[in-house]
Order: C-alpha cells, then structure tokens, then sequence
C-alpha cells in the first residue's frame, strides 16, 4: 500500500471508500481516484498489456494518453483507466489480454516479434495468397474492448454556446489569460479537460508551496470572476472555421462560436528512449507527480529520475517529500542546470549524475521494474558501456522534454517554425483573432506563463476593440526544457518510440532504409502515431529520428497533418440528438390519429404505411395498393416541392431549365418536367403547370425543393429573365385523390366540370372544393384517374376531412403503397431510380429533351452524350409467376460471366401483375424482353428474371380512359 | 451551420452552341484547386440572396463581397 498521508489539494475523497473489481479482484479505493491510481495505491504495476506484444504496461502519462491501460468498464469499451473515477461497484477489466492481465498467454508474441517487421500490414497485403491466411490472424487479435449491442441507446445533447473569447486549458496560462481578457471586459469561456483547475501548476511544485499559493490564487480569482464561465471535465476536440470549437464533456458537445480564442493547452511530457523504456514503474516525470498530488500515491519505493530539464529536478524534490527513496538523478546534460535547483537536491544527499544516460531498465521476477543500468555519455552522446553501473530502483521518472499540444493550433492554420532554443515547434504566424499562451509558445517557468497568459489576453481583448494596452510577450526561455535526443540505441532492441503500437528504435530505421522517409510516408507505414493516442507520446520523437536519419533539420522534416479530433470522441456523442428540426406537413395530425408508421423523406416525416391491428407491415401495405386499385385512396403529397414563377419572361425561364418546351404549353395544361445539371444528369423531375399566361406553378420532388429553389434564383441572378420566382412549399398543402371513384367524390365537394372535355388527362383547374380556394392537376402517377389537389397550407386538414367524410370509404395510403403503384405504371423516381450519373436516355426520357430548343441546362453535354455508345438503360423486369423465397433488394447486382453488368433500383411484389416486377439499369445489350438477367443476392445466389416492357400495369393508359374507367367503377 | 451556402468558383459559360467538346467539358468537370483569391458563388439561404464573396482560399479570409454584377 503507498497512499500517503493528506496533500494539500488532492483529488480523493478519504470520507468516501469505494469498491470495485479489477480482472475480478475485489479492490478499495476512495472516490475521485481514477482507476489506475486507486490500483497503484494498492501496489498494482502491470496494469495493461501492448498492443502488438502484450508487454507489461503501467502507469506512463497518468494524462488521459495511457492507451495501453485501457479497460472494459461493464458495456462501455476501451475507457481510458488513467483518468476514469472509480464508480462504486465498477467492474473493470483490461481489454488486450488473452488470459488475463497477469498472465497474458499472447505475450509470447514478443518472442516471435522479429516475424512481425515494421510495415507489416504493407507487407502481408502485398502477397494474394497469403492474405486470407495473415486477414483472418490480424482480425483475431487486433481490436480492443468488447461492444454490448444490448445497451441502451442513449440520445446525448449538444448545445450551442457563445462568448468573446474561449480559452482552452486551465493551467497558470490559461487561467491568467481567462482574467486579463475577463477584466478587459469580454465574455469568457474556459474548457478544462480536468475535473479540477490548475494544471501543471498544482503538481510541478519542486515541494514549494509558494508556487501552489500562486496558482491557487489565479484559480479562486477565475472561479469568482463574474465574466468567466469555467467548463471543467470538457476537452476542446476540434478547431474549425471561424472560432468554432466543440467542446466535449462526459455527455455531450457544446458547440462553441467564439470571438476570439486562445490556446492554453500545456504540453505533453515525452518519453526518454532506452531498453525497456515501458517496464511497468517507468513512468514521465510529470505522471509521478500528478500520482502524488491529485491521488496522495506514492509512486514507487525507490526512485531514479531521469531527466535533461529543471522540470525533472523538481520532480526530484517532489518525490523525496512523498517519501521516496531516491536512488540519484541522472542528467542527460553536462550544464545549463539550475545552480540552485542542483544544490538543493545535493544537499539533501542525492547523487546527481550529469552528462549521464539511462541504458537500459530491467524487468524483475514480477516482470516490472528493478532497476536501471546507467552510462556516462561520451562527447558525442554515446554511452561509455564500460562505465555502466547498476542502480536498484522501482520507478524511474523521466522528465527529459515536452512537446506543445499545438494540435488544434495547426487545425486553425498556424504555421509553425522549429525553434532551436526550445527544441520545439511555435507559432510563428497565427491567424487573426486565435492567440496562443504558454508553453505552446515554449515558455516553461511559472511566472512566464503566467505572464504569456495575461498577455495572450490583452491580445485577445484588443482584437475585439475592448482595450488597447498591449503589453510585451515574455522573453524566451534560455535553456531548452527539452532535449535534442533523448534516445539511446541497444543492440537488442525493445527501446520503444510508440507505446501505442509497440515500434522500436529499428523500426524505423528499417523503414527509412525501405523509402519512407518522409513524415508522412513513416508515419503511414510503420503506423507510428496512428494508435489512440495520435503520437502525443512518440510525433516528437519520430521526427527527431528522422531528421538524423537524413542529416535534416527538424524544421526540414515537418510534421504530419494534425486533424479533428485531437482526441477520440465517443461516437455517441456524434451520434446523439441532431440538430437539423424534422419538417412536418399541415396534415401529421391527421396521419398520427390513423396509425402512421413515419419514415424519413428527406427534411420531411411521412407516413411510410398506415399501420392496422393484426396486420403486418407487408399486409398493410399490400391493402393500401388493392384499396387504389380497386377503391379509392388518398395520400397527402404535402412534401412536394411547391414552386411559381411569374412574369412575362417565365416561360422563356422553365425552358432554360427543364429539358422541355413550356413557352407554348396552353393555359390550363401541365406538363412533366425534366431538370439536368450542366453535365446533363437528371436531378429533378416535377410536373409545370401554366394557370395564367404569365403563371406557372411547378411542383419539385420532396428532397429537391430547396436546392432546386435555390440554384434557380442563382440561374436567373445571370440571366436577369423578367420573371419572380417563389418557393411557396411550405405554404401549400397537398393531396392527391386516386381511384376509378374520384370523380364522384370530388363532384360533391367542388362544382367544376370533371367531365373528359371538360378536365381532361393533365390538365389544371382552379375552383372551390369544400368551400377552399385550391388547384387541381389531372394526373397519371400512381396510373389511376386521379387529382392532386393543392391548397393553401391553413386549409390542408380541413380538405382531408371534408374528403374523409363525404367519402369514409375511402383508404389513406402512405409513401410504401406509393411507390408500388408508381412502379406498376413503370414510373421512375429520381434519386432512387437515377444516380449521379444517370442522363435522360438512360431512362428512356429521349421523348422529354427538345434539342430543337436554343438553350436548356445540360443541352450542350446532352448532346455530346448522344454522338457516344449508350452505357446503360433502365429496363423492366419481372421474377417467375411462382417465384418463393427471398426476393432480391434494391442494388442487388446483375451479372454475367462473373462481371457486374448491371443493378436493381426498385422493387416489389405486384398483385395486379401476380409477380415480383422491378426497375434496373443493364448495358444497351440485355434491353429486348425476354432475355433472362441473373441477379445474385446478399447471399450469393442467383435468381433469374426475364426483361420485360414497361408499364407492367395497364400499358395503354386505359384507366386515363372514360369507358375503361366507368367500367371499372 | 447552414446559414450560407457555397457554390464553387464564378466561371464564365462558354457559347454551347460554338465552343470545341473539350472546352465544353473542361468548364463541366475541372475545376481549379489552386490557393488564391477568387471569386466565389454564395448564397444567404434565409433571404435566398446570392452574392459573390472575394475570398482567399488559402487563408479562408473573405476580402468583400457584392452582388452579382456589381463589383469588378
């Protein structure tokens, strides 16, 4: 047990134990513990296992980077142990063992490691016959965590929120940044991904107090400041235009839009490179300190403290107050150390190694850290081995340099130079209105931080006119908080860069000698950086390596892209409630109280099917379809686009944009209407019709409304036709009455002539139906008499219900029943039957372009697309009469000696055809009917169907006729 | 989020009616990825107002913007 006694600001509870299991150990710990501290109090050091080699791994950042002590915590996988609380009852488990964490039998694997060179996946994936064999290896050990598919799905929130300046890290810079903009009278937010503020500021103490005092007096002043709100427990996951930024916390993202931001976001203390660099015990510097202060846990007995910085001299004096043992410090450096930094520690006895090196760590019989082999460095930096001596230690501090969280920086499109002095990149050109503070600009003492913060916040007040003082930057840093190389090399290897993935020293070497040696290359062929914790730990590192690898400057070399998000974000977060408000036609009352069964149209809700007691899906919607056929139906068509266009020119302007002829269409005609893009592919269709000479009202498909309004008004921006364009959508409701008896029903309601001469096929009548002022198209879709009736938005239920009473018979159908019968009467929808590719001719729409027009949108490709051979057409096709089993789905393939040659776009089953009949784009060569199409199935069999002609129902309009019509009825 | 939306670079049409197939096809399917300042279609979708912004596309800074027409 090492828990110490009380430290001033921890982050435990000692009134509150709490239990929980680890790998099915019962273990104490007390509330505000995370998961890996409470389990190193208890003197637990193998924690995890390697990914690659299922090493042994520890406590390393204690920081929210250890991804190698990831945990199953009940159903939620992969949750990271070094910052999680323990939850009272929390069962946890270590995701990447095979038998346990103790006794993980895939640790074997290291013994075989040199099978497993870098760019091995490159590697097994070059090889055709070998792959399968290597696939089915990589599939059962790679991925970690278990997924529960019986969790309960959790909608998360998002929000939005505002403020003049958002400041992104809590620690001394940030805070004083959050103050000095606050008291210049902005509105402030600060996102601190830890529970608590502070920082590095309540853990590099060096066992002074007065550096506690100082930052516990920024944090009280922030906390009480009336212009700052502080968001503890959110990480800043992204950077994106404009000073927005989502902030993630346990249970949702805030969707910041700042004025002005300031990046605080500290830097990442980065390993030392030596044998056995990840032996449970060896830990950062900065890691055993926050081991002390947030936990009161002693991080080991006895300790060496590897470093290259005053950071790790403070670790030092830090350690001997917790108690420990220390062993001696060793320095990478031979000078540049803080006299009185050096002579407080060798006052208090402690051997103080400089120019010195860690060589190698070693494993004891538990497999954990038992001490250290050190050499003294030679005038290149090469270890003397014959001056090696053996230290006995279990821990080892390193605290041998630092790279700056500079990730959301890079994503906001700061360009960064290298710089020496430091030994690391900072802003050289920020863009306006984003500040950086701290030691993303390599400033590391307390009070230049602090003083960095305060000025990064004038800055940020100024930019926003709020004051003009500006201050001076605090000078640079004299002595480099970071060493130039802090890797040692080893004949046998295991002195790992990436903990995440296990690469070593050699790799890559090994991969720059194979031609990556570029960045990016090495990064994506080793897979260095790629792991969860995006190379927080091993970037730096790499690049150093590289850079000697090909005598360049770190400058030279770069780094790679820094993307969203900086750190993994929960896709239930993603996932949780959208932001995008369905829409809701006039009607969804009336579709509630009948059973609708709702289904996304693009923006819009519909009724996919009305749902009846006893019936399934399939039945209902069969009903639905007979009901039309046979009876009456009546669906609301409220989604369709609404369009007018009005003026003298507004025939001229729909045939600029559909591919038809409209200038002549008679006043009281409708027409189908084609829209193509410049490349003349189809992406709209609609029905126009004139209502006076200088009126056309057009209809759009559901999901096409608000780009085709949109494109059209940009259309006209150019050509300045004399006409004015309205998206009337959503201020018009619509329905469409279907079935022999229509005529009957709307007679009682409206006293237009019906008559065939009087309303013929595609014509428009405005009058009166149940008193509503509304227009009526003839129309042919669903291949029934049958009128949309479009009215006023306010009066759309009262239409429903005058339809519904004088005729109770008749039968509501929904989207499902729609597009049965529309495929009954071979009618394409577009976006379903059409892709982004699709042109007119491959529908068999060559009847619908008017080449003889001067001008239409897509006229120009159109035309080059005739003079080519034709690569595909839309045909019919129909399964046998008895055809049982599963019926193949919309995109199932068509093939033919072994090729793709085609591809379904709708289908259903057809009761008035007594067969499964569907739509599918095959070469020009399979159109004649008759010939036969294989079409497989998600299981790999084969169905066959024979091409036949559309419509598949009444193909010589009939129903359109008087006689057939009446008979009927 | 959607309070504008983009629309590519303004690009002049050629005359369908006398340019060659590859210049026709070159104003249909290229488009220039280069950094620079260029003149670009917006529209303001509350209002349905299309305008052209100025924008540096290296920088992502929009130097002015005015309607269709004006400008220049």
């Amino acid at each position: 047990m090492s828990r110490l006694a009380h430290i001033p600001g921890e982050w435990i509870d000692r009134t509150q134990e709490i239990s929980f299991t680890f790998e099915g150990q019962q273990h104490k710990g007390f509330a505000g513990d995370s998961i890996s501290a409470a389990l190193w109090a208890r003197g637990l050091r193998t924690l995890g296992r390697s990914f690659k080699y299922h090493r042994r791994r520890g406590v390393l950042s204690l920081a929210n980077h250890d991804v190698n002590t990831l945990v199953q915590a009940g159903d939620r996988p992969n949750v990271r142990a070094d910052i999680e609380e323990i939850a009272a009852g929390g069962s946890y488990t270590a995701v990447n063992t095979h038998g346990g964490v103790a006794k993980d039998r895939a640790s074997l694997i290291g013994f075989f490691s040199r099978f497993l060179p870098v760019g091995f996946y490159y590697k097994v994936a070059n090889s055709r016959w070998l792959f399968p064999f290597w696939e089915a290896l990589i599939r059962n050990m790679s991925g970690l965590g278990v997924i529960h598919f019986d969790r309960p799905v959790v909608k998360t929130a998002k929000r939005y929120a505002f403020c003049d300046v958002l400041v992104i890290g809590g620690g001394p810079s940030g805070l004083a940044a959050a103050l000095s903009a606050a008291e210049a009278g902005a509105s402030v937010m600060l996102a601190e991904e830890n529970p608590r503020l502070g920082g590095s500021g309540f853990y590099q103490l060096g066992n002074d107090p007065a550096r506690r005092a100082v930052v516990k007096s920024l944090v009280d002043r922030v906390t009480s400041h009336a212009n700052i709100e502080v968001r503890l427990g959110s990480y800043a996951a992204a950077y994106y235009a404009d000073y927005w930024v989502p902030l993630v916390d346990g249970n949702k993202m805030i969707k910041v839009r700042a004025r002005s931001v300031i990046v605080a976001a500290g830097a990442y203390e980065q390993p030392a490179v030596f044998r056995n660099n990840d032996l449970p015990g060896v830990m950062m510097g900065s890691a055993a300190q926050r081991l002390v202060y947030r936990y009161a846990v002693q991080p080991a007995k006895t300790m060496v403290v590897l470093t290259a910085n005053d950071d790790g001299y403070r670790v030092a004096l830090d350690m001997i107050a917790a108690g420990v043992n220390l062993a001696a410090i060793v320095d990478l450096r031979a000078q540049d150390t803080d006299a009185n930094l050096l002579q407080s520690l060798r006052s208090q006895g402690v051997e103080c190694l400089l120019s010195c090196c860690v060589y190698e760590a070693h494993a004891g019989q538990e497999g954990t850290l038992s001490g250290v082999t050190c050499c003294p460095l030679n005038a290149d930096g090469e270890p003397i081995l014959a001056q090696q001596r053996f230290l006995s230690c279990d821990g080892l501090a390193m605290s041998v340099g630092w790279a700056p969280a500079l990730n959301l920086l890079y994503q906001a499109g700061t360009s960064m130079s290298f710089q020496d002095s430091t030994q690391q990149f900072i802003p050289e050109r920020l863009p306006q209105g984003v500040f950086a503070a701290g030691r993303v600009n390599g400033l590391y003492a307390l009070d230049k931080k602090i003083e960095d913060g305060q000025y990064a916040g004038r800055q940020a007040a100024a930019f926003l006119s709020l004051s003009a003082e500006l201050g001076h930057a605090p000078a640079a840093e004299r002595f480099s908080p970071s060493h130039p190389w802090p890797i040692i090399s080893h004949p046998s290897g295991k002195n790992f860069i990436d903990f995440d993935e296990d690469l070593q020293l050699k790799d890559f070497e090994t991969a720059v000698l194979e031609g990556f040696d570029n960045i990016e290359l090495l990064k994506r062929f080793s897979t260095n950086g790629m792991g969860p914790s995006q190379g927080k730990h091993s970037n730096m590192n790499a690049l150093r390596i590289l850079a000697r690898l090909m005598g360049k400057s770190p400058q030279q070399v770069g780094t790679t892209t820094a993307r969203p998000f900086f750190h993994p974000v929960p896709m239930s977060i993603l996932a949780g409630r959208g932001f995008s408000p369905d829409r809701r036609t006039p009607l969804h009352a009336r579709h509630e109280a009948l059973g609708a069964v709702w289904m996304a149209a693009g923006v819009w809700q519909r009724p996919e099917y009305y749902a009846k007691p006893g019936k399934t899906r399939t039945e209902c919607i069969a009903a639905e379809v007979a009901a039309v056929r046979s009876g009456l139906g009546l669906i609301d068509v409220g989604t369709l686009g609404k369009l007018e266009v009005r003026g003298p020119d507004a025939g001229e302007f729909l045939e600029r944009v559909y591919t038809m002829r409209y200038a002549k269409l008679n006043v009281g005609a409708t027409r189908y209407a084609i829209m193509c893009d410049e490349s003349g592919v189809v992406i709209d269709d609609g029905v126009v019709a004139r209502l006076t000479p200088e009126l056309f009202y057009f209809t759009t498909t559901t999901s096409g409304a608000a780009t085709v309004y949109r494109e059209l008004s940009r259309l006209n921006t150019i050509w300045k036709l004399n006409v004015g364009l309205v998206n009337v959508t959503g201020a018009r409701s619509a329905v469409n009455i279907a079935g022999a008896r229509c005529r009957e029903v709307l007679s009682k309601l409206c006293d237009l002539d019906f008559s065939i001469e009087g309303f013929p096929y595609l014509a428009v009548r405005e009058g009166l139906v149940a008193g509503i002022p509304a227009r009526l198209m003839r129309v042919g879709f669903v291949g029934e008499w049958s009128y949309e009736i479009h009215v006023p938005a306010e009066y759309g239920a009262r239409l429903w219900d005058a339809i519904m009473e004088t005729e109770p018979s008749i039968v509501p159908f929904g989207v499902e029943a729609q597009r049965l019968l529309r495929l009954e009467k071979g009618h394409v929808i577009v976006g379903q039957d059409t892709d982004g590719l699709t042109n007119p001719f491959d529908i068999g729409a060559d009847w619908a372009v008017k080449f003889d027009k001067p001008y239409f949108v897509g006229k120009r490709s159109l035309k080059m697309i005739t003079e080519k051979p034709a690569r595909q057409r839309l045909i019919g096709f129909k399964l046998q009469s008895g055809f049982t089993g599963a019926a193949p789905q919309e995109c199932h393939l068509i093939i033919e000696a072994g090729e793709i040659i085609g591809r379904i776009t709708s289908i259903g089953f057809s009761a008035a055809v007594g067969a499964h009949i569907g739509l599918a784009f095959v070469p020009p060569t399979h159109t004649e009917p008759g010939q036969i199409l294989s079409i497989r199935r998600s299981d790999g069999s084969v169905v066959q169907a024979e091409v036949v002609t559309r419509p598949f129902y009444d193909p010589k309009d009939l129903r359109q006729k008087e006689e057939s019509s009446e008979a009927a009825a | 989020m959607s309070e504008f939306v983009y629309h590519g670079e303004v690009r002049n049409e050629p005359d369908s009616e006398t340019c060659s197939d590859s210049e026709w096809t070159d104003y249909v399917f290229n488009r220039s990825g280069i950094p620079a300042v260029k003149k670009e279609w917006w529209c303001h979708t509350p209002s349905n107002i299309w305008f052209i912004a100025e924008r540096d596309t290296a920088k992502d800074h929009v130097l002015r913007t005015y309607l269709y027409g004006e400008g220049s």
